[in-house]
């Protein structure tokens, strides 16, 4: 449910980015999320289309990188591949592990549509006159 | 792992950020919290307290688990030795509020309508009606949910979860990402045990521990009086090690964030 308010801030974090590159929308979004973040990728792709109305990413294609569960064990050092709610080490079974992958929130890239240059005169073409 | 400087870019995920794009458009790399926003707001929220020297504790837990009672019986207990203040919220009603404010506890209620959490700028706007001169413990109750809370940064030192006997003692396997956020467990209701014998608080607690979660897990009833002084002292630490961190410039960010595991050293 709280898929709506995530998608609220990635339209205000992608039209900041636009506005940094002088870009004129964005065509391609690319969110890295971990099981362990609390945001359900589905749910935030359905939210994304009503945060995005009317903005300069109303088009754009959201995707998803999956980030994987993987925890470092601190008592035999072993990095393994874990469960969502099993974070216990693959190697020695020890529940004293750190995440280091698997609850990322990431806006990790954004594809641009550049603005045309307007430097030249709009002149009426030859053929239309 | 560094979600802002750009150093989550590696040789094996580099290509996502960077990957070839159609003529007249151009890829930026981004690599920033997705909750950035938020997380700006909460470290202000956190710097508005660690410049009083307050300890903010964030409390969740499902729907009626107890966590207004245990405030109840928690500001009643530390009523002659330290000045608390709650921040409630709910969909809902000033009920809670009211409830503290019959303990003579300063307290403002959030509505948040449908959302079904606090976010760090409501919690701000939250503080604005409130005096937080002379605060030593600032506890946030949030929306009874075990999800949606679990995301989102208020500006508090520690999360306080609250399990209680009359749910299933799976809870912390069910909804991993709040109670990997836990600083501490609450298991509530203790008293109910003797007639609730499918809860078995020792499996609470090894499912806890299967997420990686070092935190205590202190049994107790707010309404019998039972195991609060294991409670009481938890919180009296927990403020002493906030005006230690204070008293030489650092903070605390509670576990929800995942490098706040770095702090856990100080205050464990």
């Amino acid at each position: 449910m709280h898929e709506l308010a995530v998608a609220q801030a990635l339209v205000e974090q992608v039209d900041a980015v636009i506005g940094q590159h002088q870009a004129s929308c964005a065509t391609a979004i690319r969110v890295r999320i971990g099981p362990l973040a609390g945001v359900v990728p589905e749910l935030l792709a359905t939210a994304f289309p009503l945060a995005a109305a009317g903005s300069r990413m109303e088009h754009a294609a959201l995707e998803f990188t999956h980030a994987p569960i993987q925890v470092r064990c601190q008592t035999c050092g072993a990095e393994t591949e874990a469960a969502m709610n099993r974070l216990l080490c693959g190697a020695c079974g020890d529940w004293h592990t750190r995440i280091i992958s698997g609850d990322e929130l990431l806006l990790e890239s954004v594809e641009l549509e550049m603005d045309t240059p307007h430097s030249l005169p709009l002149t009426p073409h030859p053929q239309n006159v | 792992m560094c979600d802002t400087c750009g150093c989550n870019l590696t040789p094996g995920n580099q290509h996502l950020a960077f990957k070839p794009v159609a003529r007249g458009t151009t890829a930026v790399s981004v690599l920033k919290g997705l909750l950035a926003k938020n997380d700006d707001q909460a470290g202000h929220n956190r710097a508005h307290f660690d410049r009083r020297g307050i300890l903010a504790i964030n409390l969740m837990s499902s729907p009626g688990s107890g966590k207004t009672a245990l405030l109840e019986a928690t500001l009643t207990a530390l009523k002659n030795e330290l000045t608390c203040a709650v921040i409630e919220g709910d969909l809902e009603t000033e009920n809670d509020a009211e409830r503290i404010r019959a303990k003579g506890v300063q307290a403002y209620q959030i509505v948040t309508g449908t959302a079904c959490h606090l976010d760090a700028h409501l919690v701000h706007d939250a503080l604005h009606h409130m005096t937080l001169d002379g605060i030593d413990l600032l506890f946030i109750e949030n929306v009874g949910n075990l999800v949606c809370p679990a995301s989102f940064d208020l500006g508090q030192h520690l999360n306080v979860t609250l399990l209680s006997v009359t749910e299933g003692d799976d809870k912390p396997a069910k909804y991993p990402v709040m109670f990997r956020a836990a600083d501490a467990m609450l298991l509530t209701k203790t008293d109910l045990l003797a007639v609730l014998d499918d809860f078995d608080p020792d499996k609470a607690e090894a499912h806890l521990r299967k997420l990686a979660n070092p935190a205590p897990v202190m049994r107790l009833s707010a309404r019998k009086d039972l195991g609060m002084d294991a409670w009481l002292t938890w919180l009296r630490d927990q403020l002493a090690a906030q005006r230690a961190r204070v008293a030489i410039g650092q903070s605390r960010r509670p576990a929800i964030q995942g490098d706040g595991m770095k702090y856990h050293s100080v205050t464990a």
